[in-house]
């Protein structure tokens, strides 16, 4: 099985990524598979597909969280048809490593849709963004299999401390070293 | 100015290491060029004609003689004994190695300067005022707001990756010295009628390939939210700017695209989620930033006396009465002044300075004006706290140095940027334009007689000399591998913001100083009584200009 980078170790991943054009129809799915579907095969079968913990879903770097729930990218409503968290994981795709757009969909996930299960960064995943992934609320890192993970966990810990405040343990330098 | 506490240290010094280790792996082939690309920029490194550029952050253009003497050591230890003032208040070297910039960055490390997001699709220096703590007209000190700007926004994990550079300038006064509104985020302090500050927040402003004046986007924001609100414009812009092609990338197009009115819903709609959080400031937070930036420890003086002084020195030299009238900005402080050191003398790149003077000129900054000095956005360097009773001294050696030329703000201190011999993007050159014009125009009574003229020249569309902004501005166009040089007028980078209007077809190197005389001429028999250049040019409009400029000879 591949290596992830899960909380800061190395483990197996036991999912399996399906491809954005794949065709993977609900009842194909066993009770064995553990899935993560592209949004396209995802959101037609949400009713199905919710609740059960070997489903999850992958954004693309053009498919903002707001579209999980049948929203148009650039609608904000905050109609929130479904708790997210019936959701075991959600991975966000990065084509290229200078795409910084997962960073504010990560952030927005954690915050604004309080989503609190796996977050996994995908795709041009690498070591020296890893710190960033991390503070915007990953907590799983999919290394570009090309590249060792080992490597890319020192990356996690590139600084020990933070000015801003984001999605992570930090505490901001900003508001704390006078306290 | 803001002295790092040991926080600021250990980022840094971390920093150091991780660059270090990025280069070398780079050097080793464990990274790709792509890879590294972002990395090296985000440190200020670029990839030059020549050689390698490494740009070192100066954050709102404050610095003290330590540094200053740190930085003349570089210059001459990895650099060919010069380094260059940018339009953005920092300064760069033209000339280091790759293998050597984690040792630069070490050097600069040891005396708390780095080079953070000078360059890269993120957040880059913050800006403003260059008379910022000093000057008469001036609401609040706005540095303890951009050190908190620069704070937050070093390293922020979710703008890393902007789809292009994003550049933030602070305005505190009437009179507009830090361009605030051709920024991606234009900060605008104010006070509200209980004397608390607030910001007016503009975005989508910017020179470049399109010039583009910024919208207020939001008008009263308390303090307090200062950066949860910008956190809330850069997140809008980060998920929806255009990543497809890079002319159409900055945060201005988007603004336009969605118009400006969707842009501040999509924006608010962010900020309320943000608002209140984490980075909410307090005025724990504020007032530990504050304490940096208390007024120096000025003598009580008597003003009538120190200018009776300067008068009867002015009847003895009429060169140091110019310099006076030209180069000396009024102080808040009775006694004292703001001087500018002219780094336009003819002959030398605009902005350059050389090892010896930068030694110098900390040596000077040291005697005369607490050790501490600013970049202006105009490339020129400014000692703040200078007494009245000094000033001759100081233009003495100001003199001896080549840092007294009379000429602030007149046709012979132009913003240039390095253009053609250096810069690897531009398509012309633009320091030899400067020259010749400066050449051209060596009367300096004439100079005089014309009035205040900003003269801004860039070698490229990317426009790091502001040429659209200029009240004569040149860019430097590639004709079928030509260089040519398109003439525009009517640019202001104050208050009343106005992009310059393109004159017409473009010139050969050699007409320009030429064209720049018809231009002049036409201005001097239009002009009414002592009027400047722009409102000339405001009442009578381009085309007598034009005429003048393109008629047929003969």
């Amino acid at each position: 099985m591949p290596k992830l980078v899960k909380d800061e170790t190395i483990v197996e991943d036991s999912w399996t990524l399906v491809d954005a054009d794949a065709d993977y129809p609900a009842d194909a799915i066993s009770a064995g598979d553990q899935l993560i579907l592209p949004l396209a095969l995802w959101q037609p079968q949400r009713e199905v597909l919710l609740g059960k913990a070997n489903v999850s879903v992958w954004l693309g770097s053009k498919q903002a969280p707001a579209l999980l729930f049948g929203n148009a990218l650039d609608d904000d409503s905050e109609s929130v048809e479904f708790d997210i968290n019936q959701l075991p994981l959600i991975a966000i795709d990065f084509p290229v490593f200078s795409d910084g757009r997962g960073y504010s969909y990560a952030r927005q996930l954690r915050e604004r849709y309080a989503f609190k299960g796996e977050l996994r960064a995908i795709g041009d995943v690498l070591r020296d963004q890893m710190y960033f992934y991390k503070r915007c609320g990953f907590n799983s890192f999919a290394v570009r299999s090309d590249r060792d993970a080992e490597v890319a966990v020192a990356g996690l810990r590139d600084f020990s401390l933070s000015y801003q405040a984001a999605r992570d343990e930090a505490t901001a330098v900003i508001k704390s070293r006078h306290a | 100015m803001y002295r790092y506490d040991a926080t600021d240290k250990q980022i840094l010094s971390e920093r150091v290491t991780q660059f270090r280790d990025q280069t070398k792996r780079f050097l080793a082939g464990e990274l790709s060029d792509n890879e590294f690309l972002p990395l090296r920029l985000q440190n200020g490194l670029y990839i030059q004609r020549l050689a390698p550029m490494l740009r070192v952050a100066v954050p709102y253009g404050l610095y003290n003689s330590t540094q200053m003497r740190q930085l003349a050591h570089i210059a001459r230890h990895y650099d060919k004994g010069y380094a260059h003032v940018s339009t953005r208040q920092n300064f760069q070297f033209n000339w280091p190695h790759l293998e050597d910039v984690p040792d630069i960055l070490a050097d600069l490390a040891q005396v708390d300067m780095h080079a953070i997001q000078t360059s890269g699709n993120c957040v880059r220096n913050i800006t403003t005022d260059q008379y910022a703590g000093v000057a008469a007209d001036e609401i609040e000190d706005p540095r303890p707001w951009c050190e908190l700007l620069r704070q937050w926004s070093t390293f922020h994990p979710e703008f890393a990756l902007l789809p292009r550079k994003f550049k933030i300038a602070v305005c505190a006064t009437r009179d507009d010295r830090a361009a605030f509104q051709f920024h991606d985020i234009g900060v605008e302090l104010k006070h509200d009628s209980s004397g608390q500050t607030q910001f007016d927040i503009y975005a989508g402003g910017g020179l470049g390939r399109t010039p583009v004046i910024a919208q207020l986007i939001r008008a009263d924001l308390p303090w307090q939210h200062l950066l949860t609100y910008i956190e809330a414009i850069l997140r809008v812009y980060n998920m929806h700017g255009n990543r497809e092609n890079k002319f159409k990338a900055r945060i201005k197009i988007l603004v336009r695209a969605l118009g400006v009115e969707a842009f501040r819903e999509k924006v608010e709609k962010e900020w309320d989620y943000l608002r209140g959080g984490e980075n909410t400031l307090d005025s724990a937070a504020v007032d530990y930033v504050k304490r940096h930036f208390v007024a120096p420890d000025y003598e009580q003086l008597d003003d009538s006396s120190a200018n009776r002084e300067l008068a009867s020195q002015r009847m003895e030299s009429p060169e140091f009465g110019r310099w006076l009238d030209k180069n000396i900005h009024a102080h808040r402080q009775p006694g004292y002044a703001v001087v500018n050191l002219a780094l336009k003398p003819t002959g030398i790149s605009p902005g350059d300075i050389s090892d010896s003077q930068m030694d110098q000129v900390a040596d000077l900054a040291d005697e005369y004006s607490f050790g501490e000095m600013r970049n202006t956005h105009n490339q020129n360097i400014v000692f703040a706290d200078v007494k009245k009773s000094d000033l001759y001294a100081l233009w003495q050696a100001l003199t001896g140095l080549r840092l007294a030329t009379p000429n602030l703000g007149y046709l012979s201190d132009p913003i240039c940027c390095p253009g053609g011999d250096y810069c690897a993007l531009a398509n012309a050159k633009s320091i030899p334009i400067a020259e010749a014009i400066q050449r051209k125009f060596d009367d300096i009574d004439y100079l005089y007689d014309l009035g205040p003229i900003d003269l801004n020249i860039s070698g490229c569309m990317n426009a790091c000399g502001h040429h659209h902004v200029g009240q004569i501005g040149i860019l430097g166009v590639d004709k079928k591998g030509q260089e040519f040089y398109q003439v525009s007028l009517g640019g202001n980078m104050g208050r009343e913001a106005a992009i310059a209007k393109i004159l017409g077809p473009s010139f050969a190197q050699d007409e320009i100083p030429a064209v720049i005389e018809k231009i002049l001429d036409t201005f001097v028999e239009l002009r009414e009584a002592e009027e400047h250049f722009l409102d000339t040019y405001k009442r009578v409009g381009i085309d007598p200009f034009k005429e003048r400029v393109y008629a047929k000879a003969g």
